[in-house]
């Protein structure tokens, strides 16, 4: 009979994957190694260690004994082969873009994006020579026909912004994968412990650690993750097709930057994170700062029991709120009428977080005293707090997208997007109920 | 590079440095279902320290073509073959588990084309189970999975690796996963069938090194103990704290020992 490989469950991992007991002084928690450089023992070490002959850490905008314990614990939650840390969500999306591509390449792109995405693809990649088509991430053919030769990345997110679309990873990522193509994929909604996208044929993920990771909103944080399964140079060996030959020099090729080095030849499973690390951590420089990552570990340490109730509080609220008379619609993909019901079922069976857009049956007018009469819910721009937050979209995180893309992205006037906290549920029900009433009498 | 031998194409990594015929050479032979890259630290090393460096890709594994070979004697000539395309008239040989196997075979078998053999995570015999022998032929993940747990201490197995931001078991697990049907069993298959490790050893006359993990369940120090004894002159290093995959879990310690005796 076969023996039954015994594998560290997600729980533990989520508070051991990554660390040891100091090795320096014997301490639990992992330390702060608050240090911008590490001395070497001798000349030989030193050289060796830049020449990536040794393993260790040199100065802390390229790698830290912290920031190493977060991304090898990120690494494992997802199931990828490593990571890396970087100073936002946002510099991990930077991150991942330019290390695989240069002016005059293209991205397919899920059009429900977090606002800064968007910004960041459809207004600032052009002026680098990068373009980007975005698209229904619900509509197949439409990632089909927007890939050209010069794609080199199909990208969306696990849960759309605001309008919780849910992307169907296995299917984007067997068309990107028939074209030679990776999928990256924002998981910052779902965090690993509702879905691992590498489960499901995504190559690479990223997070804003800021949101459910932390779970304190104290820091700003962001993690890049590697599946290793993405076979860059089209061998034919692992995920992708002969139909990669060619796309991608930065990891096919040797780079002058680094004694001609071609990552891919360097490392069979993890070239995207070499060429990462080397070139975009060291020259672009967004590195996460060590108490940073410390503290992105405190939350990753109970994200499991912070998620569930994240989970239990949105489901209680969905159902509250879908009953209320001034409430038009709650899009929450655990509703029977969302569009992505059946396909959350498969994807998501813990649970499709707690952040989702309500529309209200309100004016302008209604709609900002709704927002300004509730006591618990923070009204400000973020996701993912344990306390419970409120945004309106149109006038903040979307507010540099027109009219039209703004309905494209399933956003309207009276959009309202809610991250449900930790509180008990019966408290952020009365905050919504009364700030509800004082709307209706607006 | 590339290299042809009996017309199929090798691959050889090099750490990014001309083959120098000049320079002492050192060939590195990986182990079952993995590939040139799980030498990356120590190969670069000696490439960048006076050394002609060939981390190959054995047949069937990596960029290299198939088939795998399916005996370890098969895989010690083909060593000394590679060495012959690559104009190297004598090199170290640096094997690990399936590979130490095969460096061991070559230095009896070609004496006068190995200087020094390196093995690291040996056993005479290697014996592997029916279980995962099984698991192998059917092609069933859990042989990988089975080899990733045995191979990986306790205490790697959580973290604390010190190459930074990288995950031990996910790299291991997805490097083994790129190799095609069948070529793990025919590796296993191979390890397992090779009774010629005490009478390769008592041929040897070259210098050679054990690097021994103390927590290897794969190939336990108890199995590389023959060896030890039966080699002239065998130098043992005995690495505490780790398991076989003793180049991923302690890199430095594994050059350091390398360094000491190439």
């Amino acid at each position: 009979m076969t023996p039954k490989p015994r594998t560290h469950g997600f729980d533990t991992l989520t508070l051991h994957a990554g660390a040891q007991a100091d090795p320096a002084t014997g301490a639990r928690a992992t330390p702060i190694y608050q240090s911008a450089s590490f001395v070497f023992p001798d000349s030989d070490h030193a050289a060796a260690l830049f020449n990536m002959e040794r393993a260790g850490h040199v100065y802390s905008r390229l790698s830290n004994p912290t920031n190493a314990v977060l991304e090898e614990r990120i690494a494992a939650l997802e199931g990828g082969v490593g990571a890396i840390a970087t100073a936002s969500g946002q510099a991990a999306l930077h991150l991942a873009i330019v290390t695989l591509m240069g002016a005059g390449s293209h991205i397919v792109a899920s059009r429900a994006l977090y606002g800064g995405s968007h910004n960041l693809l459809d207004y600032t990649l052009p002026r680098f020579g990068i373009a980007t088509t975005f698209v229904d991430p619900r509509d197949l053919d439409a990632w089909r026909s927007a890939i050209r030769p010069e794609t080199r990345l199909l990208f969306g997110e696990t849960l759309g912004n605001p309008g919780l679309d849910v992307l169907d990873i296995a299917r984007v990522a067997a068309l990107a994968h028939d074209h030679g193509l990776p999928l990256l994929v924002d998981s910052t909604f779902t965090t690993p412990w509702l879905m691992r996208p590498f489960d499901h044929g995504a190559d690479l993920v990223f997070h804003s650690a800021t949101k459910f990771l932390s779970g304190h909103g104290v820091v700003i944080g962001g993690l890049v993750v590697d599946g290793g399964t993405f076979d860059w140079d089209g061998r034919g060996a692992g995920a992708g097709s002969a139909a990669a030959r060619g796309k991608f020099p930065t990891l096919t090729e040797p780079y002058a930057g680094f004694h001609d080095m071609t990552f891919a030849e360097e490392s069979t499973t993890a070239a995207f994170l070499l060429r990462a690390r080397r070139e975009g951590l060291r020259d672009f420089g967004a590195c996460m700062a060590p108490m940073t990552a410390w503290q992105i570990l405190q939350g990753i340490e109970t994200l499991p029991v912070r998620m569930e109730k994240h989970v239990a509080n949105a489901r209680r609220i969905v159902g509250f709120l879908r009953d209320h008379p001034m409430v038009a619609t709650v899009s929450y993909p655990e509703l029977p009428d969302h569009p992505d019901h059946a396909l959350a079922q498969r994807l998501l069976p813990r649970g499709c977080g707690a952040v989702f857009p309500v529309g209200l049956r309100a004016t302008r007018e209604q709609g900002r005293r709704f927002i300004e009469s509730l006591r618990l819910f923070s009204h400000l721009a973020n996701v993912g707090d344990a306390k419970s937050l409120v945004i309106h979209p149109a006038s903040t995180t979307h507010f540099r997208m027109s009219a039209q893309d703004l309905e494209r992205a399933g956003i309207t006037e009276g959009t309202i997007r809610l991250s449900i906290g930790l509180e008990d549920p019966d408290d952020l029900i009365e905050d919504l109920s009364r700030a509800l009433h004082a709307a209706g009498k607006a | 590079m590339r290299l042809a031998v009996d017309g199929r194409e090798v691959y050889a990594y090099t750490g990014t440095r001309p083959v120098d015929p000049a320079k002492p050479a050192v060939v590195f032979a990986h182990g079952a279902a993995n590939d040139h890259s799980v030498w990356l630290l120590q190969s670069r090393y000696f490439a960048h320290h006076g050394r002609t460096v060939l981390a190959l890709d054995l047949p069937g594994h990596g960029r290299s073509a198939g088939p795998a070979l399916a005996s370890v004697e098969a895989i010690a000539d083909w060593l000394a073959a590679v060495l012959d395309a690559a104009g190297l008239p004598q090199a170290s040989l640096v094997g690990h588990s399936m590979g130490a196997l095969a460096a061991l075979s070559c230095a009896a078998r070609h004496p006068a084309k190995v200087t020094k053999i390196a093995l690291l995570g040996p056993a005479a015999p290697m014996e592997v189970s029916d279980a995962l022998l099984a698991a192998a032929r059917a092609n069933d993940h859990v042989a990988y999975e089975l080899i990733n747990e045995w191979s990986t201490s306790a205490g790697k197995r959580i973290g604390g690796n010190t190459v930074p931001g990288m995950w031990i078991l996910g790299t291991a697990m997805r490097l083994m996963e790129r190799t095609a049907p069948g070529v793990l069993h025919t590796d296993l298959a191979a390890c397992h069938a090779w009774g010629g490790g005490l009478d390769a050893a008592r041929a040897v006359r070259c210098p050679s090194l054990l690097v021994v993990g103390a927590r290897d369940v794969m190939a336990p120090p108890r199995a590389a103990r023959a060896l030890a004894e039966t080699l002239p002159g065998a130098r043992v290093v005995t690495l505490p704290d780790t398991g076989h995959a003793m180049m991923a879990e302690q890199p430095d310690a594994v050059l350091d020992a390398l360094r000491g005796f190439l």
